[in-house]
């Protein structure tokens, strides 16, 4: 949940001291660093010198309490031929696109819907936002008993039509369903929100034009709407690789009561252990620092990737 | 022409018709949490599911008290929330209005090292923190949370660009005439100004450390001493597969303190946030 850089003005300059009293370099200006400082000192400690520390780290073997010992690349080289390690990258990827493609498509519907509903606007954006701004523990909680099977509100769904339970939170493509389920729900409105603000940017006397050259509303849609409405669909893309690809509340709480050996296991067959889980898992349960830098740093490397993968493509259909 | 005005209304009453839809779809897993708090784990059980509130919510919420230090882990949450919350208000605000409106050696490079730590992963820091803060001996209590949020690169980029915008500099240099110095300005005549853009921050803050979930269940490591997520989580892998209607008494229970906060600044949350989304 953040915001896009805004386009960058030309800072205004202020003397700060008057020129009567010339003072140079750092005692002149201590007062702004001074106010500026606390963000960097908290930075140096719990963000620059931990990221070095973990980049060191990962040559080592290290559980947390004794002396470390070097290890070279041995744990890089583990960890591309680590099966676990790749099935949670297949995972994480699997469950992203089931809740990512969904969610852009019921956001955009939505949000066409709002800018032409007039009434009620105020109240359909504190509804629809409202999923997004509670707490997943929670969340997970109540999906956790939605998709109980043995007396879950789906498989009545489904029996109530006479269709067969799925054993939802036992079986490898039921954990994946909802927990996407869970990430759709939480993230529809919130996109459908930005989307809507994109759509009121765009000049209503475009869609005038496009109705007076005979368009149909579809025609419209994908002629004028789409191509002015890629800046945005990008950073909701964007920000839903980011979270999504580092997804850890859904699946650990979802599946803490299904998981064998460990909370952090993603259920049976470990079928919802996505990367960031992994990493809890060989870091904090497994008591294998030293690995679970390494892993941290693969994952980083798969969420950088996917960025850039995702920017590229709406990038270059733009361009077509 | 009679038509097409009862065509128009017939379709802005489908279109409302799929918005509520839509909006019943976002509501009904309160509503769901709701009827499973208000029954006993056997009516939860039992074929056909409840649909309608039940008459066990007091029931359950004893339960819940007996398991669980509610209130404890609350006031847990609430302490964290809103110690970094006035933190994050006071030196983002504080550092944004030097960004914005001062001129220094290392200005540019500065800002720029802030936008890249924005896009730093949280779990790769996550190891040496665990260490580091082990070290200081600050692992099972409340500082963990606390120091390490107490300043972020969103709420300065964010108060940044809303303070270019809305402090004008004639109006600094009217209190610099007055003979103002540089605190006196960002209390006196930067702060009032910027009201909405830290109300917004404020909010955002509070409701991202009231959900925190995952730096606090590795930080927290007295099961007795926690957030109330964290024993959330606990309540839940320990009961959650026999006593549903007090597991979810409990996630209930924890979503009023977020609603109230959501229901006072949603206005502003929504609109501030669509708008920042755009202006990229």
């Amino acid at each position: 949940m953040t915001t896009l850089p805004a386009v960058e003005k030309p800072p205004t300059v202020l003397q700060d001291t008057p020129a009567a009293r010339p003072k140079t370099g750092f005692r002149r200006y201590w007062h702004l660093y001074a106010a500026i400082s606390p963000f960097y000192l908290l930075f140096l400690a719990f963000g620059l010198i931990p990221v070095g520390f973990s980049l060191y780290l990962s040559f080592h073997r290290w559980d947390g309490l004794g002396s470390m010992e070097w290890a070279g690349l041995a744990q890089y080289q583990y960890l591309l031929t680590d099966s676990d390690f790749w099935q949670s990258i297949g995972n994480t990827i699997i469950i992203w696109a089931l809740a990512t493609f969904p969610m852009i498509f019921l956001a955009m519907v939505t949000a066409v819907m709002l800018n032409s509903a007039v009434r009620f606007k105020n109240v359909y954006r504190f509804a629809y936002f409202l999923p997004n701004v509670t707490s997943i523990v929670a969340i997970a909680i109540i999906f956790g008993s939605v998709f109980s099977t043995n007396f879950g509100l789906m498989n009545a769904l489904l029996q109530a039509v006479g269709l067969d339970q799925v054993a939802w939170l036992n079986t490898p493509w039921g954990i994946k369903v909802a927990i996407a389920t869970l990430m759709t729900w939480q993230w529809t409105g919130y996109n459908a929100i930005i989307f809507l603000a994109g759509l009121q940017t765009i000049p209503s006397d475009l869609y005038e034009a496009a109705r007076i050259d005979g368009a149909g509303p579809v025609q419209t849609f994908f002629r004028i709407t789409l191509p002015l409405m890629r800046p945005v669909l990008l950073f909701v893309l964007v920000v839903s690789t980011v979270t999504g690809l580092q997804s850890f509340a859904e699946p650990q709480v979802l599946l803490q009561t299904t998981a064998n050996e460990s909370t952090f296991s993603g259920g049976p067959d470990h079928a919802g252990r996505t990367m960031v889980l992994y990493f809890f898992q060989q870091t904090f349960d497994n008591n294998d620092f030293g690995y679970g830098a390494a892993v941290a740093w693969g994952i980083f490397l798969v969420v950088v990737l996917f960025s850039i993968i995702n920017w590229r493509l709406v990038q270059r259909r733009g361009e077509a | 022409m009679a038509s097409t005005i009862k065509g128009s209304r017939r379709r802005g009453i489908a279109l409302h018709a799929v918005l509520v839809i839509g909006l019943l779809l976002s509501a009904f897993p309160f509503y769901w949490a709701v009827i499973m708090s208000t029954h006993t784990s056997t009516e939860i059980f039992s074929y056909p599911p409840k649909l309608l509130p039940g008459s066990h919510f007091f029931e359950n919420v004893r339960h819940l008290f007996d398991n669980i230090d509610f209130f404890g882990s609350m006031l847990n949450s609430l302490l964290v929330a809103v110690s970094v919350t006035v933190l994050v208000l006071f030196f983002d605000s504080l550092a944004a209005f030097v960004f914005a409106k001062f001129e220094f050696p290392g200005r540019k490079l500065l800002f720029a090292l802030l936008m890249a730590i924005f896009m730093v992963p949280a779990q790769l820091a996550a190891i040496p923190q665990f260490v580091i803060m082990a070290k200081l001996g600050w692992i099972g209590s409340m500082t963990a949370l606390i120091v390490p949020a107490a300043a972020n690169a969103f709420g300065i980029f964010w108060m940044r660009q809303y303070m270019k915008g809305a402090i004008h500099d004639e109006l600094l240099d009217a209190a610099k005439l007055d003979g103002a110095g540089f605190l006196r300005q960002y209390w006196h005549v930067a702060l009032p100004v910027v009201r909405p853009g830290l109300a917004f921050l404020g909010i955002f803050t509070f409701m991202a450390q009231w959900n925190d979930y995952a730096w606090p269940l590795i930080a927290l490591t007295n099961p007795d001493n926690v957030t109330l997520q964290v024993a959330l989580s606990q309540l839940n892998g320990n009961h959650g597969t026999t006593d549903y209607g007090m597991v979810m008494t409990g996630a209930l229970l924890a979503l009023v303190p977020l609603l109230i906060v959501f229901a006072i600044g949603a206005r502003q949350i929504i609109g501030d946030l669509a708008k920042g989304a755009v202006r990229g």
